[in-house]
């Protein structure tokens, strides 16, 4: 085989080209330019509730109905508080009448009277929509009438839910209702007309003990999504692998 | 096969094709896969703005301070400071459209919420000043002795 000068400078000359042309379709993306080009979301919203803090007031609950169009007197809310008085005889009384929206005024629970002396240890749980990274009740929607958004939030749409009732079986937190107005599922959104604009939600910011506080967990600067980040919480039910994204301060073992 | 084993088998694949058709027209435009994955993310796009329109009724101290700057002043300084306007006052999305959008609660129960006594010793409850409900001047509003305002000096 012969090669002349100019054939092989030719060939040199086309060979390299020829590699390096396509790779110069390909660009080299920072992280950052990354995440912005499949549209990852800054905001990924959480919610702190401190059990420690709630007193069992009910105003949350008052709030969430109020802001968020839930019939007042019908036995279905967004967000509710639970009474727990544990006995020095080792039972768990619990209760959430009206899911606690009138608040806790009495000693008795559920109708049953307990002796103060007999009381261990009594605390008050808010519990709302967990907003899961893996939301049961979105995979079970046969009609893609619930969704989870891009900040994390699920969504139900309201246009198109057919009202049959899967996601409310679904959801081992039991967060989700059927909407007696609306005539479909209806669950909390951690307030989203109100966090999108800025806003806390109505919960968060009737709570005047700071039971409850929102956060953006992909803001390291954001002062409750530290607390989330360094301080000892809990979430619900860990072990259905939903991944929930309420964290609790100060849960104890007999909230189920 | 005979003609009438083929009739239904026509009628299935009309149908199917029929409701694929429909399917064109009923299902919006932005139906389809917009968030992380088909599992959690098959949704109509449009709706998500549809939430973000939705009305704010609880406003916050911001927007009555422009008129109550008194009674705001005096909350803040007291020992209620915590507490929103409208967790008393009612939200006050519609306000000062007409007044009686704004109902005044000045009922016992209001303020039993918190002030209640509860034997709860380990809990948050215990740290606030409460009564007993049943011995504590049974059937007169809070309201007519302490100021909800100024809980601290009594009317």
């Amino acid at each position: 085989m012969t090669c002349s000068r100019r054939d092989f400078l030719k060939d040199a000359v086309g060979g390299t080209l020829a590699t390096v042309m396509p790779l110069s379709a390909f660009t080299f993306l920072s992280h950052s330019e990354a995440r912005a080009a499949v549209q990852e979301s800054k905001v990924r919203w959480a919610f702190l509730v401190d059990t420690n803090k709630c007193v069992g007031c009910g105003l949350c609950v008052k709030a969430c109905k109020n802001e968020n169009e839930i019939p007042y007197d019908a036995e279905v809310t967004r967000t509710w508080v639970e009474r727990y008085v544990v006995t020095k005889d080792g039972n768990t009384h619990i209760d959430s009448p009206m899911g606690g929206r009138d608040g806790f005024t009495s000693m008795e629970v559920d109708g049953e009277e307990i002796d103060p002396d007999n009381i261990e240890k009594a605390f008050f749980v808010p519990k709302l929509c967990n907003q899961c990274d893996n939301p049961a009740c979105v995979q079970v929607c046969p009609v893609g009438a619930t969704y989870q958004t891009n900040d994390g939030v699920v969504l139900v749409d309201r246009d198109w839910c057919i009202g049959c009732g899967y996601c409310i079986m679904a959801c081992p937190y039991g967060v989700r209702f059927f909407h007696p107005v609306h005539k479909v599922a209806d669950k909390c959104n951690f307030c989203y007309h109100r966090i999108s604009k800025g806003m806390e939600p109505a919960c968060v910011e009737c709570c005047a003990f700071g039971a409850r506080r929102i956060a953006n967990l992909k803001d390291p600067d954001d002062p409750v999504t530290k607390i989330i980040m360094t301080e000892r919480v809990a979430v619900l039910k860990d072990e259905y692998g939903t991944k929930p994204h309420v964290f609790y301060l100060g849960l104890d073992a007999n909230v189920r | 096969m005979k003609w009438h084993v083929l009739r239904p088998l026509w009628v299935a694949i009309g149908l199917v094709g029929a409701i694929l058709v429909a399917r064109v027209f009923l299902v919006p435009d932005d139906f389809g896969v917009h968030g992380k994955n088909f599992t959690y993310g098959y949704y109509r796009l449009s709706n998500v703005q549809e939430w973000v329109d939705f009305p704010v009724k609880y406003q916050g101290r911001e927007g009555c301070v422009e008129c109550h700057e008194a009674n705001v002043v005096t909350l803040n300084a007291s020992s209620h400071a915590p507490v929103e306007c409208e967790n008393c006052h009612g939200p006050g999305a519609h306000h000062p459209d007409g007044i009686e959008s704004l109902p005044l609660n000045t009922t016992r129960e209001l303020c039993l919420r918190c002030h209640a006594y509860l034997e709860y010793p380990n809990s948050a409850r215990g740290s606030l000043i409460s009564i007993e409900d049943k011995r504590h001047r049974r059937r007169r509003e809070c309201v007519k002795c302490h100021d909800p305002h100024d809980p601290g000096e009594d009317t």
